[in-house]
């Protein structure tokens, strides 16, 4: 197993373009402490947003998986490109034949995704805990390391979105088609989505029910935006007669779901590079 | 002697394409061995097949006797593929240190390997910026790197300029040398006669002939002559119970040799029948004329 990391950590540290995105996606992950700094007038009112309390514990756990998780793309071009890349450039081929098993060429970009996953995870748990502690108002251990299953969500949304960058990079052998086709997908689940619940299912919760089962859908439904959970948000809404009344829990279902999806992606992986001639 | 790979009965179909058709051969330890066909015979299918990139429809082969995964029977194989395969943004020696990790051997080999196929002085410019040459030349570098017990080249020389090549033939000929065995895919003649001791001659995926280079010239052989009679020296060769066939091209006839016969021989047999030669030489078939015939091949003119 390390040796098959060591394979892949040496192709990835001499490209360029690889470390480029990496770094930035790190740098941008630290960036959410200037959040923090966002501060505006509004008439007579002082707007910070350091106050309304998005730096609390365990709030912030929730807050920062959710901001985190969006910027993801950076490692997914990552993903996808050091997948194709062995086609364009046929190193695959030439990985093959110096006596790397096909099982352990899909292993070893396995493992790395998880890498990945477990290093933006673990860079993310130190960030909120850094930020949580300087600017929570609650900094009692219980209450810091309560709700730690955002974190969890995160890890386990970011190795599915990983799996499935992979697959695609496998699939379409070009990077920017590969990205492209990601792209189409997230329409089309959209678009399958909208003809499920105003054509087929009207008024019911079908439609809902059967889009928690789509690969991208049930990897973004995993921790669901944090913004209306917000006190002022919640405040306003309830002023506009509204109720805002949400689950904003991680369930182990829709856990299970992408981490089926991630099992499905892998083993489609291998069955496709064992099918191929290369 | 040890038997380094076996093939039986090897197929490969694409669709309704028979591209390897039931192939079979032995490589033995120390030989060096030459695949010879003419383009898309199947040679690059065959070793594709062996080398785990292509799937085989049906048929077996089998590396080092057999016990071993093929994947891990690579590890002892060193082989190079058509193109140079390399990843364009490593330095020679990187790319090389990587095949060591794949191949699970030390890297202490790398400057030793790049010094015989001359490319120390560049082992770290990047692989994107060397010439076709050199990338050939980096290729068989890298599969020399695990010291391995058969070396693989699949047209080692295509596409290379005359120096190119005759760098690339002086390194095969010196690892042959040294007592490696070598499997040598080629559709150039002279490259599998010069380097080659046994070939296996394929045409649309079938097996024409496999053995020893020098077997292959198992006919008798052909006499050139030239009289100032040309009409009798024709009808006394044709009546001589040794020769198969007469034919006269340009002013020179050939008579093809139905069992062994010396030139001596045939000179004196003529000079008895009161015919003075002009010209007379006793010539093997080259393997050029061989393979074209075993082919059905026309020479290119």
């Amino acid at each position: 197993m390390l040796r098959l990391l060591e394979i892949e950590y040496h192709k990835l540290r001499y490209s360029r373009s690889a470390k480029i995105l990496v770094l930035t996606y790190f740098i941008l992950i630290t960036f959410i402490a200037l959040i923090a700094s966002i501060e505006f007038n509004l008439g007579a009112i002082n707007f910070r947003v350091a106050d309304q309390g998005i730096f609390n514990f365990p709030y912030i756990w929730h807050f920062n998986s959710y901001v985190a998780a969006l910027l993801k793309l950076f490692l997914a071009i990552v993903i996808v490109s050091m997948m194709s890349n062995e086609y364009t450039n046929r190193t695959l081929k030439q990985n093959l034949i110096d006596g790397l098993s096909k099982k352990e060429f899909i292993a070893s970009k396995f493992l790395t995704v998880m890498v990945f996953s477990l290093v933006s995870t673990i860079f993310l748990f130190i960030v909120s805990l850094i930020l949580g502690l300087s600017f929570s108002d609650f900094t009692e251990v219980s209450i810091i390391f309560s709700d730690m299953e955002y974190i969890i969500a995160y890890f386990v949304k970011l190795t599915g979105f990983f799996a499935f960058c992979m697959f695609l990079g496998i699939l379409i052998k070009r990077s920017a088609f590969a990205l492209g086709f990601l792209f189409i997908w997230w329409i089309l689940e959209s678009i399958v989505y909208g003809v499920l619940k105003w054509k087929v299912f009207r008024a019911s919760e079908v439609a809902d029910t059967i889009a928690r089962f789509f690969p991208l859908e049930s990897m973004s439904n995993l921790i669901k935006e944090p913004f209306s959970r917000l006190s002022a948000v919640q405040t306003a809404a309830s002023q506009i007669g509204s109720e805002i009344d949400k689950d904003y829990g991680i369930h182990w279902d829709q856990l299970l779901i992408v981490l089926l999806w991630t099992a499905i992606f892998v083993f489609l992986s291998y069955k496709l590079l064992k099918k191929r001639d290369l | 002697m040890e038997t380094i790979l076996s093939l039986k009965k090897l197929t490969k179909k694409y669709g309704a394409l028979t591209a390897v058709d039931n192939l079979s051969f032995t490589i033995k330890k120390g030989n060096v061995y030459g695949i010879l066909g003419p383009n898309g015979s199947g040679k690059s299918t065959t070793l594709g097949m062996v080398l785990n990139v292509v799937n085989k429809t049906s048929g077996e082969f089998a590396w080092f006797g057999g016990n071993i995964k093929t994947h891990e029977a690579l590890k002892k194989v060193g082989a190079i593929i058509e193109h140079p395969n390399f990843y364009p943004y490593m330095t020679a020696t990187q790319n090389l240190a990587l095949v060591c990790k794949i191949k699970d051997v030390p890297k202490d080999k790398i400057e030793e390997k790049l010094e015989i196929v001359n490319l120390l002085d560049r082992k770290d410019s990047k692989f994107r910026t060397f010439s076709l040459g050199m990338k050939q030349r980096l290729a068989i570098a890298s599969a020399l790197l695990n010291d391995p017990e058969i070396l693989i080249l699949d047209e080692p020389t295509n596409g290379l300029d005359p120096q190119g090549i005759h760098q690339i033939r002086e390194i095969i000929r010196k690892i042959a040398a040294g007592g490696t065995t070598i499997l040598l895919a080629s559709h150039l003649l002279d490259e599998v006669e010069k380097v080659c001791s046994h070939v296996v001659i394929i045409r649309n995926g079938k097996k024409l002939y496999s053995g020893p280079v020098d077997a292959i010239n198992a006919s008798h052989g052909f006499f050139e002559l030239q009289a100032k009679n040309m009409q009798l020296l024709q009808e006394l060769l044709i009546a001589h119970p040794g020769i198969e066939n007469v034919s006269e091209k340009e002013n020179v006839v050939t008579a093809i040799l139905k069992e062994p016969m010396d030139a001596e021989t045939i000179n004196a047999y003529l000079f008895e029948k009161g015919l003075a030669l002009s010209y007379l030489v006793k010539r093997k078939e080259s393997l050029e004329e061989q393979f074209l015939e075993l082919t059905n091949q026309t020479p290119s003119i």
